[in-house]
């Protein structure tokens, strides 16, 4: 069982992401932006942040750049969910520090076997 | 383990509208010529939400589409394309094509797509840099399954991958320092590989680059590893695994026995199609298999009104409810425990209980009636785009002007509020708004303004519609008025009886019926709507002003505030809205007219007499009717006068249905259940005016004909 952190601006999206992750066993924390996440996570450490690019207030780039400032969040996983599967985004995502990323549209399946790359 | 997607999909439409309503407003705010970053932010995201949802719950029709209009809004975004009126023309068409296909799916049909797919190919055009109008001829000539397209961007990749490597891969990975920061493990990736090929492989770790000690960097990988893998897996398996580190390491794989430069080639070069090819087909399967298993239950679906599914309430609001239960709880425990010993000595303190209890009843009531209600904003919010497009087809030039969007109101009223309101506004910008020319020559400025107001007053929302136009024509209204026989030929009436024409069943005073107002719905069905709320309606005007409709509502629907009368043993309501003014019987006040029916000489009026006890049979012990009260109420612009014993007192009720619980009755809009535990029943006045026999204009008529006579 992981502690998982999940963001994004979109409900279903959330839900989705959380609900196939609880299904798996995993204790899961939503936050609906950047913002909410950051202090979410300045108030606990995580296994890994599953976070949607697109956001308001504060972006998923932004999000990991600023998470990895934390002195807990240095090496903990973080996974963009793009529907960019062009390079740039990916690049961005890079160089803010993120880990990795899963792309839209990704199914329950596709969702679980990805984490599992990067979880114990 | 799988997972039931579809119980995310009322979540998904639901934000989707919301994006759907975001996006909108959006467009309608930006300049074009001068855009700005925040609401383009705010666009791109709706439709990249969208987009994302659509895809992952297998809308593949949704996806594809949304796609287009993300790419281009992504180069608006990044300064690569300016807008211009065509593509925020095409933006907002866009809005209203995707709403109606989401519709479709959430009702369970297959969304029609053609034109989806013209405005598909108009944006394509617009992506190349080419004329969309052309684009569209083109799209006509050769209409391609709309399903069958995936993303343009998605070159379906596959590069024969594995050609060799029949005995096993050789891997040499070499991280540079700081993989380590983006929380990329190496040995998450050698355990994926040994998964992989159930353990039959071999991992050395080189430490060449290892600096001294004191040198060293604890949070930086100095380390290189050679890996060989003994299973004859395909390269693109391993691709993957080092997927996330192709541009933080150095890696060569290459086939097992050769040396790394036989086959230097790098991961980079057929990674990025290979993520998307079994991500876009998956839901696509999707897509299928959920049409035909959902085709049965598709009618019953379709049933159901897609409005009243769920609301989204204010955590405020949840929190403040728990609170009054919470207070209601003590309340009930303090009088229980009351109630186990009691002595007279303690009715004082059971007094005090029972004004709690009911201030603890009143503040819950209050707080569940709040959780139904939402801001106005609700209906305002499709107002601009209305305007924006009326005033187009009408060639005015016409501002909308909102205030109190915030104010809340009852979510079934809201529901029903929409229609008659757009009506009105239509109205206001067909008939009422001049012409730019017209407006200059009369020495207004060029731009009409219809302000659109919503308040609450006096436990009631009020909504005004004010446009700065021409106002009514009261000659041209009365000349109507006597064509279609709504009046007498010498009827005398005053200013605002003229205007209150315009409600009556059959005007129009357009002279060319347009198709924006005259569409067959006209201020009649405008004032029934509202008085089916409960509400009433009003205009007012002044020639070259203006005119404004005021509209009046109840702010639920739920409660009701009533005056309580009294016929026999039976106990009436009236909505306090309806009644205008109540008076003590006096014989010599009546007329018979025809022999039949009374009439009361109110004023300048002849309001016809209806019997309450007579029209729904009540027994009646004496027909002395001295004692009497008639009680005048109004409804769809008639009047009435019904005649009762007695008034008691007003107080709100709560309705409750007779349909649902009993039957239909005539006459009668619900009931209620009183203090005392007794039923009564709620008068629908609108619906007695009918039961009397003659109506007010007959009766006017004949009475004026008789004293002309």
């Amino acid at each position: 069982m992981a502690k998982i952190l999940a963001v994004d601006d979109s409900a279903s999206m959330r839900q989705m992401v959380s609900f196939t992750l609880k299904g798996a066993g995993h204790q899961v924390t939503e936050a609906s932006d950047g913002v909410e996440a950051l202090k979410i996570a300045q108030g606990q450490a995580m296994d890994l942040v599953l976070s949607d690019v697109n956001m308001p207030n504060m972006n998923g780039i932004e999000l990991c750049a600023n998470l990895r400032q934390l002195p807990s969040y240095k090496f903990t996983p973080i996974l963009m969910l793009t529907t960019e599967s062009t390079g740039d985004k990916k690049m961005a995502g890079k160089t803010a520090g993120a880990t990795g990323w899963i792309v839209k549209p990704f199914n329950p399946d596709q969702l679980l076997t990805t984490i599992k790359k990067v979880l114990g | 383990m799988s997972v039931d997607l579809s119980q995310f999909h009322q979540v998904f439409y639901e934000e989707s509208y919301e994006g759907l309503d975001a996006m909108e407003q959006g467009l309608l705010e930006m300049n074009v010529d001068a855009p700005d970053d925040e609401i383009i932010n705010t666009i791109f995201r709706s439709a990249h939400s969208i987009k994302g949802g659509s895809g992952t719950f297998g809308f593949m029709q949704v996806a594809n589409f949304t796609h287009v209009l993300e790419t281009l809004l992504d180069e608006v975004r990044s300064g690569d394309r300016s807008l211009n009126q065509t593509t925020m023309d095409l933006l907002l068409v866009s809005v209203d094509c995707m709403r109606d296909m989401l519709q479709a799916l959430q009702n369970g049909e297959e969304p029609d797509m053609s034109n989806a797919d013209d405005l598909r190919a108009q944006f394509e055009a617009i992506l190349k840099n080419e004329d969309p109008s052309q684009a569209l001829a083109q799209s006509a000539n050769s209409k391609e399954g709309s399903d069958s397209g995936q993303p343009p961007s998605d070159k379906s990749g596959g590069d024969g991958a594995g050609a060799d490597g029949k005995n096993g891969w050789s891997i040499d990975f070499i991280p540079e320092p700081q993989l380590l920061q983006t929380g990329n493990e190496p040995t998450r990736m050698f355990r994926q590989i040994s998964e992989l090929c159930d353990g039959n492989m071999s991992v050395t770790v080189k430490t060449d680059n290892l600096p001294s000690f004191s040198s060293l960097n604890p949070e930086h990988c100095f380390l290189n590893w050679h890996i060989d893998v003994h299973a004859p897996l395909e390269k693109s398996v391993i691709d993957e695994v080092f997927e996330w580190v192709i541009d933080d390491a150095e890696i060569n794989i290459y086939p097992l026995g050769q040396s790394c430069e036989a086959e230097s080639q790098k991961i980079q070069e057929s990674e990025p199609d290979k993520q998307v090819t079994p991500a876009a087909v998956e839901p696509i399967a999707v897509t299928t298999s959920q049409s035909t298993d959902e085709k049965p239950k598709a009618p019953q679906k379709a049933a159901a009104p897609q409005e009243s599914s769920s609301i989204r309430v204010d955590i405020d609001k949840v929190d403040n409810l728990i609170n009054m239960v919470g207070e209601l709880v003590i309340t009930q425990s303090m009088l229980g425990e009351l109630g186990e010993n009691f002595d007279m000595g303690r009715v004082q303190r059971l007094q005090e209980g029972l004004a709690q209890l009911e201030h603890n009843t009143r503040e819950l009531q209050e707080s569940v009636m709040k959780i139904r209600m939402m801001p106005i904003s609700f209906v305002f919010s499709r107002f601009p785009r209305l305007v924006r497009d009326t005033a187009r087809k009408l060639d005015k030039k016409i501002d909308l002007v909102m205030s109190g969007e915030n104010t809340e109101l009852d979510k079934t009223v809201m529901e029903k509020l929409g229609d008659p309101m757009v009506h009105l506004i239509r109205n206001s910008m067909d008939h009422g708004v001049e012409t730019p020319e017209e407006r200059i020559k009369n020495g207004k400025s060029e731009t009409g303004t219809v302000e659109l107001k919503a308040y609450h007053q006096s436990g009631n929302i009020v909504i005004e519609i004010e446009d700065d136009g021409a106002g009514l024509n009261t000659e041209r209204i009365l000349q109507k008025a006597r064509e279609n026989g709504v009046i007498s030929e010498d009827a005398n009436l005053s200013e605002d009886q003229v205007f209150d024409l315009i409600f009556q069943p059959g005007f129009s005073t357009a002279d060319v019926v347009s198709d924006l107002s005259g569409r067959g719905v006209g201020m009649d069905v405008v004032r029934r709507n509202i008085a089916a709320l409960n509400g009433s309606i009003e205009v007012f005007s002044q020639k070259n002003k203006g005119s404004r409709f005021v509209i009046r509502l109840p702010l639920t629907l739920a409660i009701l505030d009533g005056q309580l009368v009294q016929v026999e043993d039976q106990i009436y309501i009236f909505p306090l809205v309806s009644i205008v003014e109540s008076i003590q019987y006096q014989g010599s006040e009546l007329n018979n007219v025809g022999g039949h029916s009374d009439v009361l000489q109110l004023r300048d009026e002849y309001v016809p007499i209806l019997l309450l006890n007579q029209t729904f049979g009540i027994q009646t012990e004496n027909d002395d009717l001295d004692e009497s009260i008639i009680v005048v109420v109004e409804a769809d612009g008639e009047k009435i006068g019904v005649v009762v014993d007695e008034l008691l007192g007003q107080q709100q009720v709560v309705i409750k249905s007779l349909e649902e619980n009993y039957k239909k009755v005539e006459g009668i809009s619900g009931a209620t259940i009183l203090g005392d535990g007794t039923v009564a029943l709620i008068i629908d006045v609108s619906g007695l005016s009918k039961l009397s026999v003659t109506s007010l204009k007959d009766l006017d008529r004949k009475v004026k004909n008789h004293k002309a006579a």
